[in-house]
């Protein structure tokens, strides 16, 4: 029992950290956003791929911040699959780091199989 | 500006909580909030719901697996399942009905509503007939129970049928794009014969997997509307955080009658499209 309970409290706080993260950069973009008035993008517009968001992050745009934000939180869930595959290697669960590693590549599978289609 | 943040906010507070404490997305809120009140496309919607169902696992998932509710063997075997499903869907949509998958899955929600409401009165399930495969996998947990005030050991049943339901809810999301949380609560607690707060907890763990995959591709065609998903992130996240204590001071018995309108409403709106759906 004491092996899984490892593997949750780690799981938890890099979950914790992730989700802190991302909160604080939706949180202050929003503000900025509320408080300038601005988004930082012509029009409607708002960066939809990972350079327009650096970019924007780096320019400091409003929309920049909140849209890396959104996608730390995205992404999340697929860290959290990650460490646990690490995880269970370290507990030398050699049934879950297969289940774990084959439900990792399947979601990837599945990110490239949705950019195709 | 103000007060439509405002407003998105506390409803996305409300989402958060319910959706922490029944394993349910949340998007049966946000979906229909944002269009029918604020009269927002479908598109920037579910873009803005796909957003809310992360918000709830991640948020709820940090209290679950600290507390130990999380049942995190079992969200791992069961998403096998779940993503399998979804790449089939992907791969053969074109060849399986919507129509009977609505209707069938519709049908399959709503006669495990009606088992619930048959367990209405009984806390934790009773004389659980272990699977020996749940043995191998090492399934059969326990946790510790706040309401009850003890700790409670529990078995897993039928791990074969509730991978299976997994697989087919996996396929209905890859093709249909739905049922994020209601069909993992309906295999755990109806066929593998959980306590229901490992269910819905698990649950929540694993809904932010299978909402991951769809939300990257949401991204990059453009339906994250940040104006929108960055209060309904926030809101949600403060919701999920809430509801992940509040749900574990309830008993059970509370959470299932909290339960039960709720999955006959997903189940007769399934039912009733899948009627209306010509293709």
């Amino acid at each position: 029992m004491r092996s899984i309970d490892d593997v949750e409290l780690l799981v938890s706080k890099v979950m914790r950290a992730s989700v802190l993260v991302s909160s604080a950069g939706i949180a202050l973009g929003l503000l900025l956003f509320i408080a300038t008035g601005q988004s930082g993008y012509p029009g409607d517009m708002y960066p939809t791929t990972l350079s327009a968001v650096v970019r924007g992050v780096l320019q400091f745009k409003p929309y920049g911040v909140m849209a890396a934000g959104l996608l730390l939180l995205i992404l999340t869930p697929v860290i959290r699959v990650g460490v646990s595959i690490f995880v269970f290697i370290k507990e030398r669960d050699r049934l879950y780091v297969l289940i774990t590693t084959a439900v990792f590549v399947i979601l990837i599978v599945s990110f490239i199989l949705g950019e195709v289609s | 500006m103000v007060t439509f943040t405002v407003l998105i906010l506390c409803i996305a507070i409300l989402a958060g909580i319910v959706g922490a404490i029944l394993g349910l997305g949340g998007g049966i809120i946000v979906t229909p909030a944002l269009t029918l009140l604020f009269g927002l496309d479908i598109k920037y919607a579910i873009g803005s719901s796909i957003i809310s169902v992360i918000a709830t696992s991640s948020g709820a998932a940090i209290a679950y697996l600290r507390d130990h509710l999380t049942n995190i063997r079992v969200a791992m075997f069961l998403e096998l399942g779940t993503t399998l499903g979804a790449i089939t869907g992907a791969f053969v949509g074109g060849l399986l009905s919507a129509k009977a998958l609505y209707i069938i899955f519709g049908l399959l929600l709503l006669y495990s509503s009606l088992h619930m409401l048959k367990k209405v009165n009984t806390e934790l399930p009773q004389d659980v007939k272990p699977h020996p495969m749940a043995e191998k996998l090492r399934l059969n947990g326990s946790y510790y129970d706040k309401a009850l005030d003890k700790d409670v050991p529990y078995q897993v049943s039928n791990v074969f049928s509730g991978l299976s339901v997994m697989y087919g809810a996996g396929v209905m999301s890859g093709l249909l794009g739905i049922g994020s949380g209601s069909f993992k609560v309906m295999a755990m607690d109806m066929f593998m014969k959980m306590p229901l707060k490992v269910s819905s907890a698990t649950s929540n763990f694993m809904m932010g997997v299978t909402a991951a995959a769809s939300a990257g591709l949401f991204f990059v065609r453009g339906d994250i509307d940040p104006k929108i998903a960055a209060p309904v992130a926030i809101g949600v996240l403060i919701g999920a955080t809430l509801g992940a204590r509040l749900m574990q001071r309830l008993k059970s018995k509370t959470i299932r009658r909290l339960f039960i309108p709720i999955l006959l409403y997903i189940s007769i709106q399934m039912i009733w499209q899948g009627w209306g759906y010509n293709g």
